[in-house]
């Protein structure tokens, strides 16, 4: 069954054809299951399909245009305080679900940001995305919001220093699965 | 999303004008990346469509409405950090549950872990982090998360 899998060059796409061949068969037969899921995949897939391309159009043009000094002198290991402000301002300004995050933590690693300041990176973007913000004031309220910004500030850069202290030394490093064959599986 | 048109496009004008090859560089990577993470993101969004459907919004808030003390907490954790919800959809979940008497502790940890743990992306951050490091984000974030419940409810 994997040989034939592989054959027909579907490989890491199976789930995909299949759901989509029982989607086809939903839209004929009517049949709950079907319509359910399809309506839930198309509002995650629209999200994701008008979103990732632009981010990763700017992602590419990032990497070719910013030299890594530049880059490695603000966010990069010995930043210091600074260095970490500037990548939670970053992170703040972002929008988007939290794997839009991890290709944006592969560009800073490979422009030399610090362990450190990429973990952080993930922690301010998946906890204070100011258009998220913006969401859950209107929803759960000024004091809720804030008092749970302030809380976790302090819990997502202690996450950085453990995460560094941790990972240095130990060939930590962030892979693009767009360039390597030996990612493909893992 | 405007604001993301509009950089992007702004971007790629400037950045074509400037050096035609450089951007095309760029572009072509920009794409080999995309390609590379699509057919496991399109597994995620696929297995989490299912899992959604199967269990709809209104069962999720009465498991986490059921119980307010420290299963209710567990509980919390427990979704948060499977669900994959996005914030327009966990924000008005997270204040129809206050509303119906769920304490502060357990909306923040359902909160928090919703938007810092991720075990349904787990392939992918494994992907680009390596196991080891992304089983240590995600564990770190998980204790996060309910340290920050519990001060919530010490606070509000």
């Amino acid at each position: 069954m994997k040989k034939l899998v592989q054959k027909l060059g579907l490989g890491e796409y199976l789930l995909v054809v299949l759901f989509g061949l029982a989607l086809l068969a939903a839209r004929f037969t009517g049949w709950s299951f079907g319509l359910g899921a399809g309506k839930n995949f198309w509002a995650f897939f629209s999200e994701m399909i008008t979103f990732l391309p632009l981010m990763f159009i700017l992602i590419g043009l990032i990497d070719v245009w910013t030299p890594k000094e530049k880059i490695e002198k603000h966010i990069g290991p010995g930043s210091g305080f600074k260095g970490t402000v500037w990548i939670i301002l970053l992170a703040m300004l972002q929008a988007g679900p939290l794997y839009g995050a991890f290709p944006v933590a592969y560009l800073l690693w490979k422009k030399g940001c610090s362990i450190k300041n990429i973990f952080i990176y993930l922690g301010a973007f998946s906890t204070l995305k100011i258009p998220m913000l913006t969401f859950e004031i209107g929803f759960l309220g000024l004091k809720f919001s804030l008092l749970r910004s302030l809380l976790t500030l302090p819990v997502f850069i202690g996450i950085g220093y453990l995460m560094e202290s941790y990972l240095r030394g130990r060939n930590f490093k962030i892979i693009n699965p767009g360039d390597s064959d030996h990612a493909q599986g893992a | 999303m405007l604001i993301l048109i509009i950089t992007t496009a702004v971007a790629l004008l400037a950045s074509s004008l400037a050096d035609r090859r450089k951007t095309l560089e760029g572009l072509k990577k920009s794409y080999k990346m995309f390609l590379g993470i699509l057919p496991m993101l399109l597994n995620v969004l696929i297995l989490v469509s299912i899992a959604l459907y199967l269990v709809p919004k209104e069962t999720l808030a009465k498991w986490l409405g059921a119980n307010s003390g420290p299963a209710g907490y567990a509980i919390a954790a427990v979704i948060g950090s499977i669900a994959l919800i996005p914030g327009f959809v966990a924000f008005p979940l997270a204040a129809m549950l206050l509303k119906s008497g769920v304490g502060y502790a357990v909306a923040a940890v359902f909160i928090t872990t919703l938007m810092m743990v991720g075990i349904l992306t787990l392939p992918l951050e494994i992907k680009f982090f390596g196991r080891k490091a992304a089983l240590m984000r995600n564990g770190l974030s998980l204790a996060g998360a309910l340290l920050i419940g519990l001060l919530m409810r010490v606070f509000m």
